[in-house]
């Protein structure tokens, strides 16, 4: 689980283009969207692609994302059930 | 009181007919135009449906007198329906006035440049379509295949409401006395670049799009090209021409709020709207029929519904979107609107906004869903596009 | 009766060093090459990361400019913003495509497509300052830009508004650049910068840039010169330019003895540069000239580099030697006509004149 966070930092960090952002600075429970790392709708539809390409999960509706991409630690979560599942 | 500027002619090709004709048979028999796609192998094929013109491009270019593969069907388009609005106005000596051309696209020749992407380095019998990227080369088709020569022509690329914003510059040309006479409108075909485009903002439905619905799942992508001719008072007069309608007011506003969805509230339609009625010199109650932007994404007809209810103070006049039959057909959206609001005026009828069930729980706007007669005096169209762009238009019978 | 119409600020990334305001042309750099890159700015001097993430290179290059422009002119918001482009910002369309035809249409993500939108640069502007006034963009080959100047003078001469961002901008991307090679639309032989009219070669040297101005009702002390007339055409015969510029002339009731210098639009093509010496052995033979794309490069939007020049020229009444095409002397000129056009399409005219 800490493997795959960590992951997934990295990969939010490359995928969003966040260049000045380092994986230490994001906390595990940071809000993702609006105050936190300030993500908009067009990163939320960027993290839907990563989930289908990296993760092999397909969401059919955008609003799903919201609580998937709440954080890091609900994002590892989906991910995990998704693969248990 | 703001002065008309006169349409004198006008042209159309979309999924519901290859002229004006058909254009308005489709509209009053609720002749759906939308369908699964047949031009284009993509992967969506399945996934998606579209507002597709059966005619093949090689059709089309029988049509035109052209060799096989000549342009991008966004050209074909374009030449077709332009020279239906001048044939419908007229015209038979097209430099006879200080003439311009003014013409939206958003993907121009696209459809050719994703397929030779590659095949340029390996193939020079494809070489003619690279500068068809260019988004002017379309125009530059058009104006020469109309004869026009030594002319102000332009192009116009603002997403949506491209074709929309061609007819408030043309209207304003002539209002300056830059122009005599213009022909305004606009052309998209479909490609895999906005198929894809669109499929990665996943707002794309894959059943018949259904505006203003509750339950709507998205647009439904079409095809078309529209175009009108304006003219000056004094050509008209000279001419003794027969007037069609008039383009009564114009509003263009930015949202300035994101870069592709609108406001909650809708503060740039509300601008664009509020504008074109004072360029008119008319009060909201003036307007008999709104044809909505109605794209059925989620965002746009709240946003749309939501600023109709700030203009019109609650009392919002008839209104229906016309995307149901045609498709979002992007950069021509408000040309083939402007056909059809000056339709409605010549018949005094308003078209049905097909495939509306369920009213949103947001507000309580209600298109009319069936064919309607109705006199009908000014009708207001909207256009609305990414990058925060919102264009309204207003139409009217008297000048 | 008419309003008039001023230029009231400039701002300008180049293939030259023009993104410090403050300089005209003293320092060259010379090319030997087919393209020619801007010099860019340090981005993040005006850009901050959050925003910067997103944006197309065009975007940025224009957003540099533009507020070089807005902060010349004393401004933080316009009544309009108007951006001229040929083509937007073609490096995120070309690799929206690759990434289709690579992917099989999998796994697409939407910066790029929504980047590809012709009128994100316009979008992003008003983004950026909250305008939400007119805004539009025109995408017409080499008249993009003269195009914006048109519609920008109807607005202030209809008062629609009072002051207007106007802008070109164009990228400079590979597959464009090897693609237009196969056709002969760019050299395939390199050339140096001051060889340029000596080439005798077919095709440009293609380039890119951002060129933004605030146009205004109002003249001020940042106030470079008055734009008094713009027109294009789609296309002109060889044999038709001369009565073309003469008609145009005339309607602004001026001959061409009253044009102290004539900034034509030389690119070192072997075939369509004749339409520039027509002007310059014909009726502006014995006026000042001057030139500019060895500077610049060839794009869409090379005539907001003109327009940067001759309002550089006007402001500063000194035209720099290195683009002083013949042998007739000017200084402070009162007024300077451009004329520009591609492979003998999208023709332009404008005028300025000094106030």
């Amino acid at each position: 689980m800490t493997d795959l966070k960590l992951e997934l930092k990295e990969k939010i960090i490359e995928q969003l283009n966040l260049e000045d952002v380092s994986v230490a600075e994001i906390g595990d429970k940071d809000p993702l969207f609006g105050e936190g790392l300030g993500l908009d709708s067009i990163d939320a539809l960027e993290l839907i692609v990563m989930l289908d390409k990296d993760y092999g999960i397909k969401l059919a509706d955008p609003k799903e994302g919201k609580q998937i991409f709440e954080s890091v630690e609900t994002m590892a979560a989906y991910i995990t059930s998704k693969k248990a599942g | 009181m703001g002065k008309g500027i006169a349409i004198t002619g006008m042209g159309v090709i979309s999924a519901i007919g290859n002229n004006v004709e058909e254009n308005y048979e489709s509209l009053i028999s609720k002749k759906i135009g939308i369908t699964k796609i047949s031009h284009i192998d993509t992967v969506h094929k399945n996934d998606i449906m579209v507002g597709e013109i059966p005619t093949t491009n090689s059709v089309l270019e029988t049509q035109l007198g052209l060799s096989p593969d000549s342009w991008s069907r966004t050209s074909l388009l374009a030449v077709i329906a332009a020279k239906q609005a001048v044939t419908n106005a007229g015209i038979t000596d097209i430099n006879a006035f200080r003439t311009g051309l003014i013409s939206g696209t958003t993907v121009g020749g696209m459809d050719k440049s994703e397929q030779y992407f590659y095949e340029y380095f390996e193939n020079d019998k494809t070489w003619h379509h690279i500068n068809g990227l260019h988004a002017g080369d379309s125009t530059q088709k058009i104006a020469l295949s109309l004869g026009l020569k030594s002319s102000f022509t332009t192009t116009i690329s603002t997403a949506c409401s491209s074709a929309a914003n061609a007819i408030m510059l043309g209207a304003r040309m002539i209002k300056s006395g830059q122009l005599e006479r213009v022909i305004v409108g606009g052309a998209d075909c479909l490609s895999k670049f906005t198929i894809n485009g669109f499929k990665t903002l996943m707002i794309l439905s894959d059943t018949y799009n259904t505006p203003f619905d509750d339950n709507r799942k998205g647009l439904n992508l079409g095809e078309s090209a529209a175009y009108l001719v304006l003219e000056s008072d004094a050509v008209v007069a000279k001419e003794n021409k027969k007037v069609l309608a008039y383009v009564k007011g114009y509003g263009n506003a930015n949202d300035a709020f994101h870069q592709t969805a609108s406001s909650d509230n809708g503060d740039g339609a509300v601008l664009a709207m509020e504008q074109a009625l004072k360029v008119a010199g008319l009060s909201p109650d003036s307007v008999d029929y709104i044809n909505a932007h109605g794209t059925a994404t989620p965002n746009n007809d709240l946003s749309e519904g939501r600023a109709m209810n700030r203009v019109f103070n609650g009392k919002v006049p008839d209104f229906s979107s016309t995307k149901a039959f045609t498709g979002h057909t992007l950069a021509t959206a408000g040309a083939i609107e402007a056909v059809y609001a000056v339709l409605a005026l010549q018949n005094n009828v308003i078209f049905p906004n097909l495939n509306f069930r369920t009213p949103m729980q947001e507000f309580d706007l209600l298109p009319e869903t069936e064919l309607k007669q109705k006199e009908l005096n000014v009708v207001l169209s909207n256009s609305f596009g990414f990058g925060g762009n919102c264009t309204t238009l207003l139409f009217s019978k008297e000048a | 009766m008419k309003k008039r119409v001023y230029i009231n600020s400039v701002g300008s990334v180049s293939a030259q060093k023009t993104f410090e305001n403050t300089l005209f042309l003293e320092e060259i750099t010379s090319y030997n090459d087919t393209t020619m890159g801007v010099i860019n700015p340090n981005y993040k001097d005006y850009i901050p990361p959050a925003a910067a993430r997103r944006m197309a290179k065009g975007i940025k290059m224009s957003t540099v400019s533009s507020k070089t422009a807005l902060d010349e002119a004393g401004l933080d918001n316009v009544d309009a913003i108007i951006v001229g482009t040929g083509l937007g910002c073609i490096d995120d369309s070309e690799k929206f495509i690759s990434a289709i035809i690579d992917n099989k249409e999998q796994f697409l993500t939407p910066t790029r497509f929504i980047q590809s939108s012709h009128n994100t640069v316009s979008g992003q502007i008003a983004l950026g300052i909250g305008c939400k006034g007119y805004n539009y963009t025109y995408v017409n080959g080499a008249t993009s830009f003269e195009s914006c100047l048109i519609d920008a003078m109807i607005q202030l001469q209809l008062e629609e508004a009072e002051n207007v961002l106007v802008g070109g901008v164009d990228e400079l991307v590979p597959h464009h650049v090897n693609t237009h090679r196969l056709i002969n639309h760019i050299k395939k032989i390199p050339v140096e910068s001051a060889h340029l009219l000596a080439s005798k070669t077919e095709g440009c040297v293609m380039a890119e840039g951002a060129h933004f101005f605030v146009l205004s009702e109002k003249k001020q002390a940042s106030t470079y010169a008055e734009l008094i007339g713009v027109r294009t055409y789609n296309i002109l015969a060889q044999n038709q330019l001369a009565q073309t510029v003469t008609a145009f002339l005339k309607e602004h009731e001026l001959s061409s003895d009253a044009i102290d210098l004539v900034v034509l639009g030389y690119n070192g093509d072997v075939t369509f540069d004749p339409y520039y010496d027509l002007l310059a052995k014909g009726m502006f033979a014995d006026t000042a000239q001057a030139y500019t794309k060895h500077l610049s490069g060839e794009y869409d939007t090379a005539g907001g580099f003109a327009f940067w020049f001759a309002s550089k020229v006007m402001r500063t009444g000194t035209l720099p030697a290195v683009a002083h095409l013949n042998k007739v002397a000017i200084t402070k000129p009162k007024t300077i006509l451009l004329y520009n056009q591609y492979r003998g399409e999208y023709h332009s005219l404008v005028l300025l004149r000094q106030c």
